[in-house]
């Protein structure tokens, strides 16, 4: 298992947990990062932080710290 | 309503929970579900419609005349992903939804808005909104996008599954309205018992149960996701690249400004013509005595004087508009995290701000999307530092008055275009001082999670843009209707008592000269005083009050209000005049609106003395620095 925020650009993976403060997490949840959801890392912004994700067909961007405590099982590399 | 689309409508009889007639219809949906898009076609009014997740923070009401049923009120709820209570906007639409909103009646029916194209995850919400057992009606919103784009779904499987009627519409063209009314006929007349339908929830409040409903349903209802659209990703490509990104940003920006100047300048310039020729013709018809010169050089000088500017800020309005609307705003608040997370608040604090370019008032409210209570009052606190539209008036005369007009970069970016942005970095730099001062001493607080959706880009509708510019137009003009009319008034009748006093003797000018001492200093005289302090009302107030006392001058009633200001004020005034505005907190609504978010009079006093305080400052600096370089 990884962190969300260790995924390069282009990079699959499938939640499996998130270790986050429990209304954070809920929110989170209630946007598509519940487990077993695919997300794929589609781009940073222009700072760097925070990175845009894509689930479930929409784009939610998270700062590398809370990305940090979301925990994901990486699948494949996409081209 | 629908002229071009067939309907399907399924109505499946469930039990009435909620007996009785039907006043009140809630609308409700995830945010970017098109949800504001269908109040404006279903009621007819004007709502502030964005395309930006959680931007409808305030409660809608409206007539349902846009179907014919004006005898029903429905009401536009915040964008919300679940019943859970994250955020204020989200703890109003729940409230409402429970009837437990102070002011507003419980709903008697719902109509659930979802966007088709990610139906699988908007479904989600259906769970919890069924569950409170109102009368509902699910509305697939970009139906028609959805079908373009190859996506499928069952929708007579769909209200099987749900229970409850199902209908494919699009705010956007107006289509499949018709099933709306057919519901509410239907759900007005007088239930007939009938057998329950199945329906199994999922565990109430389970993120994952509910996405597991969602996921089963969509299944079994043969929905098929459209392709998505290559656009927003494309665009994003560029826009959100790491060197153009921003760059492009600030480019935007300052053709804001050009454009406002380049064609709102003229624009006001000939409306302002009119406007004067005008009223010279009603003065001649007249004839001389104390009436004409309080129509006249009162109230009509007063009036006109703020009214030209309506151009200029209709402009800016509609720039707004197309910002908010085709997912832009979204964009720069990603490109702003960075800053602002070095002033201790995140990039979502920064659409406020943006929209407080316009005004402080909305701005204000919409701080309700940030969920951490003090990056939220600090972004409150900040907001009134942004350059508002009230402050346009005062830097637009001051700026023709006193700036020429030469070029700086070519003959695209003027000198006056470089002082008007100037004026606005320093509202930003205002703002972002004071944030960072706040939350690193009486808002300590550690950082909050930065969680933002990006909508897809949009191509904004003429008719929203359209509604957005009408309804700021009507505000404006309310203000100078009402407010400024009387402020003229007032003073015009304390500039000529007593009877046959001259200016500097009548009752106005001997306040002006009673406060003059304090605002000598900043190169201010006695007119500019009374503006100041008539100003405090709302900041457009100034320009109307110069323009009557001006007109009420001998000395300068025959000269344009710009001459007579040229006459009248040193460079050294007029621009620190403009820094005052920069930064003083001239305005009661935005008082009034502080005091109602936060609670309590504590924070709008603060706010008050601190800007207060702040502004003259910088006024006499700026004064004493143009007086002795020039």
């Amino acid at each position: 298992m990884s962190a969300l925020s260790e995924l390069g650009i282009g990079k699959m993976a499938i939640v499996e947990r998130l270790d986050l403060p429990e209304e954070v997490g809920h929110h989170l949840m209630h946007m598509g990062f519940v487990p077993d959801a695919r997300v794929v890392v589609i781009r940073r912004a222009p700072a760097g932080d925070p990175t845009v994700y894509a689930i479930d067909g929409f784009e939610i961007a998270l700062r590398k710290e809370t990305a940090q405590s979301i925990r994901v099982r990486i699948v494949q590399e996409r081209l | 309503m629908s002229d071009c689309c067939a309907t399907e409508t399924i109505d499946i009889q469930v039990e009435p929970r909620v007996p009785g007639k039907i006043r009140t219809v809630a609308l409700v949906g995830p945010p970017n579900s098109g949800k504001s898009t269908l109040f404006n076609r279903l009621t007819g009014l004007r709502q502030k419609v964005a395309n930006y997740p959680g931007v409808t923070v305030e409660q809608h009401f409206g007539k349902l005349s846009g179907i014919g049923r004006s005898d029903l009120t429905l009401i536009d709820l915040p964008g919300i992903y679940s019943l859970d209570t994250y955020s204020e906007d989200a703890r109003v639409a729940v409230n409402v939804l429970h009837g437990d909103m102070p002011g507003t009646p419980a709903p008697d029916a719902v109509l659930l808005v979802l966007d088709s194209l990610h139906l699988r995850r908007q479904l989600t919400l259906a769970a919890p909104v069924l569950s409170l057992g109102l009368p509902t009606l699910v509305l697939l919103n970009m139906s028609d996008l959805m079908e373009t784009r190859g996506g499928e779904v069952d929708t007579l499987a769909l209200a099987r599954e749900l229970g409850v009627p199902v209908a494919k519409i699009s705010a956007t063209r107006g289509t499949g309205l018709d099933a709306i009314s057919h519901f509410l006929d239907r759900k007005s007349e007088t239930y007939q018992p009938s057998p329950q339908s199945k329906l199994e929830l999922p565990v109430v409040g389970n993120a994952r149960s509910y996405r597991q409903w969602a996921t089963g349903i969509s299944t079994r209802t043969k929905y098929k996701a459209p392709f998505s659209s290559e656009w927003t990703r494309k665009l994003d490509r560029v826009l959100l690249h790491r060197i153009l990104g921003p760059l492009l940003f600030l480019a935007v920006v300052i053709s804001v400004f050009q454009v406002v100047f380049s064609i709102g300048q003229p624009l006001s310039n000939v409306f302002g013509d009119l406007l004067n020729s005008a009223g010279d013709k009603i003065g001649s018809f007249l004839g001389h005595g104390w009436f004409e010169s309080l129509l006249i050089d009162g109230i009509w000088k007063g009036v006109a004087s703020v009214l030209v500017f309506l151009p200029q800020i209709l402009l800016l309005f509609l720039f707004i508009g197309v910002l908010e609307d085709s997912g832009y705003l979204a964009r720069a608040a990603l490109i702003a995290d960075r800053v602002m997370r070095s002033i201790g608040l995140n990039g979502k604090a920064f659409i406020p701000l943006l929209s407080a370019y316009a005004c402080a008032v909305p701005a204000i409210m919409a701080t309700r999307t940030i969920e951490n209570k003090r990056d939220r009052f600090a972004t409150i606190l900040v907001a009134p530092f942004m350059t508002c539209s009230a402050r346009l008036p005062i830097y637009l005369l001051m700026i023709a008055a006193f700036v020429p007009n030469k070029p700086v970069i070519g003959d695209f970016f003027g000198l006056r275009a470089a002082v008007m942005l100037s004026l606005y970095l320093m509202g930003f730099l205002a703002a972002l001082g004071t944030a960072r001062l706040l939350k690193s001493s009486i808002l300590k607080a550690a950082s909050a999670p930065f969680i933002l959706e990006l909508p897809q880009y949009r191509l904004p509708t003429l008719r929203s843009l359209g509604l957005r510019v009408v309804d700021r137009g009507k505000v404006f003009l309310k203000q100078a209707g009402t407010i400024i009319l009387c402020v003229t008034v007032v003073l015009w009748i304390l500039s000529h008592v007593p009877f046959h006093a001259t200016l500097p003797e009548s009752l106005i000018g001997r306040i002006g000269q009673w406060i003059e001492p304090v605002i000598h200093p900043l190169g201010f005289n006695w007119k500019i005083g009374i503006g100041l302090l008539s100003s405090i009302i709302a900041r457009e107030v100034i320009v109307g009050t110069l323009g009557t006392l001006y007109g009420a001058d001998p000395a300068t009633q025959s000269l344009s209000l710009q001459a007579a200001l040229r006459h009248d004020l040193t460079l050294g005034g007029a621009m620190a005049l403009v820094v005052f505005f920069a930064f003083a907190m001239q305005c009661t609504s935005t008082l009034a609106i502080v005091r109602r978010e936060t609670n309590s009079w504590k924070w709008p006093a603060l706010q008050f003395a601190y800007m207060s305080v702040l502004a003259y400052t910088a006024a006499l600096a700026v004064n004493q620095i143009i007086t002795h370089l020039f």
